[in-house]
């Protein structure tokens, strides 16, 4: 663990230096005392460690300045920056309703919804994009919100299957899977409906192979696609606005 | 994932210095691909330059051909009105791959710059000279079902795994970079590599480079082209083999062929001599097995993708078939 804290900070905007945290300083502290090679004990290595040391304590104290100063110094060229462990703020529109956000850059869309916002329908199945289980819609286009940054969706609409129903009453694709039977263990279900949704939306679903060629990065390990098919088919026959 | 800085610049000289400024800093587009390696540590970047900003989003008719923007997604370019109508091949070929949710995401130049899927690879516990140059190649004498047949060396035999990169090599694209020294283009087939002594390199790309677009010249094979994909499921998985075939047919007569496989060397492999072969020939069964026999000239089969050597030459003769209309 030790030799991953490593604190990042910028002296000026076109150097990024990096130095080891405290616990390797104090290692060579502790060193100190013991019996060293003659040559590391000479005034050489002894200048050369106090000016390490001091250069430290320069980085450690810029290290610990506030993230504006970061900020500032790539303002310049026009970016928008995060450092690496800092929480930027944000908004994103979830379900209609406008949320001001603190998230770290690595934070996905998925890890966001489930665990900052409490939206735990929107399923982590693989977390590689493989399985389809966290489908949601950003901006109506059906996409994996675990291989999605949530800084990269700044602005954009995110709805999850808690955003589909209007009120009590169920969105056509929710209220079809019911009534087809279009899952057994209910893990994928919500991947499914939110593709589903999109599939028709995008104007795939006209046959069933289309539907099966459109929906195949949704897996279900029960195999309920035949039903799952019925159910999308049913939706696009009925005609209604999804 | 381990933390990382996120910049995300407006323009795309800014974006290219924030990539210059540190050695261990990515373009990060869609993202489909990147996020997968970071989650298990096969990439690490500290930096990630967004480059989703910057305005690569079109594609464009020009005198000559068909440009398309680098962040043009996967689902717009196979979509594409144009793009249907006058490279059907190529939208047949992006259509054949990944899923639709990975396709809304996925971009043009990301696309391109995909590492192969070879599990050891993936895998950080094991061997691999392209994850980590010198460890050794793990496939070599290993499970080695998915590799190469063409092109590979003894440190590496690992395929390339996109299929829009294979319609676009035999399109005759070109692709347009951005760099620290100024902008460039490099022809399609000389864009990714053949592993050699340095498999940890893909492309050709120069350090700090950005690919802007993609250019696809004019070309009378729009009647006539077929991307054929045979994997072990009917859909979303990558290709054991893929042909992408395109013909200019007159009278029953083939003025011109373009001819690409994927899933058989690290690069979309051009099969340029079939391509001499088939010229002038009437259209037929026998003219294009003729043509996949010259094709598989040179290749080598491992222990486990055998089945490769036989599979490859008869997906180029129904791909052409299907593309002849002869099916």
């Amino acid at each position: 663990m030790a030799n991953r804290k490593i604190v990042a900070t910028k002296l000026r905007a076109n150097d990024l230096i990096l130095c080891s945290s405290n616990e390797n300083l104090m290692a060579k502290e502790e060193n100190s005392g013991k019996i060293l090679p003659e040559s590391r004990t000479d005034k050489k290595y002894n200048e050369a460690r106090r000016t390490f040391l001091k250069q430290s304590s320069l980085l450690t104290a810029l290290a610990l300045a506030p993230p504006a100063v970061v900020k500032a110094a790539e303002a310049g060229l026009d970016e928008k920056v995060a450092d690496q462990f800092e929480k930027v703020p944000l908004s994103l529109e979830i379900n209609g309703e406008l949320k001001k956000l603190s998230v770290e850059p690595r934070t996905t869309l998925l890890d966001l919804l489930r665990e900052q916002l409490d939206l735990t329908g929107t399923k982590k199945g693989c977390d590689y994009g493989q399985c389809g289980a966290c489908t949601v819609h950003a901006d109506g286009q059906r996409i994996n919100s675990c291989l999605s940054l949530t800084v990269m969706q700044e602005g954009k609409k995110i709805t999850t299957i808690e955003g589909l129903a209007t009120g009590d009453e169920l969105h056509p694709m929710q209220a079809a899977f019911i009534e087809y039977d279009g899952f057994q263990c209910g893990y994928c279900t919500p991947g499914q409906i939110m593709s589903g949704v999109a599939c028709i939306r995008e104007g795939h679903a006209n046959s069933e192979s289309e539907i099966r060629e459109y929906m195949s990065g949704n897996i279900c390990r029960c195999g309920a696609y035949p039903n799952i098919i019925k159910a999308i088919t049913a939706v696009k026959k009925g005609g209604k606005k999804v | 994932m381990i933390p990382f800085q996120y910049v995300r610049p407006k323009q795309q000289k800014a974006a290219i210095d924030a990539l210059a400024r540190d050695n261990n800093a990515m373009f990060i587009a869609g993202g489909t691909n990147l996020l997968d390696l970071m989650k298990r540590y096969v990439v690490v970047p500290q930096k990630l330059v967004d480059i989703n900003q910057l305005p690569l989003h079109n594609i464009e008719q020009l005198n000559g051909g068909i440009r398309i923007g680098a962040l043009v997604t996967n689902t717009a370019l196979a979509e594409h009105k144009l793009i249907k109508e006058k490279y059907p091949l190529l939208s047949q070929a992006v259509v054949s791959g990944a899923s639709a949710q990975l396709r809304n995401m996925a971009t043009v130049g990301g696309n391109m710059m995909q590492r192969t899927r070879c599990y050891y690879f993936y895998d950080t516990a094991l061997p691999c000279n392209k994850r980590e140059p010198g460890t050794g190649c793990g496939a070599l004498d290993g499970v080695n079902r998915m590799h190469a047949i063409f092109g590979f060396s003894d440190k590496c035999i690992a395929v390339h795994p996109s299929d829009m990169s294979v319609a676009l090599a035999a399109l005759d694209a070109t692709v347009q970079v951005s760099g620290p020294k100024g902008e460039r283009s490099i022809a399609f087939t000389d864009f990714h590599r053949l592993p050699g002594e340095q498999p940890e390199k893909d492309t050709n790309l120069h350090k700090n480079e950005l690919i802007t677009s993609v250019f696809i010249p004019d070309a009378p094979f729009a009647r006539n082209a077929c991307y054929l994909k045979v994997r072990e499921r009917a859909s979303f998985a990558f290709a054991l083999v893929s042909v992408a075939a395109a013909l200019d047919i007159s009278n029953n007569s083939i003025r011109e062929a373009r001819l690409a496989m994927g899933g058989v060397a690290h690069k979309p492999w051009r099969l340029f001599k079939a391509e001499k072969t088939l010229k002038g020939m009437p259209v037929s069964e026998a003219s294009f097995r003729q043509a996949a026999a010259v094709a598989m000239e040179g290749a080598r089969a491992f222990e486990h993708n055998a089945y490769k050597i036989k599979m490859a030459p008869e997906t180029i003769v129904h791909a052409l078939k299907t593309a002849a209309g002869i099916v």
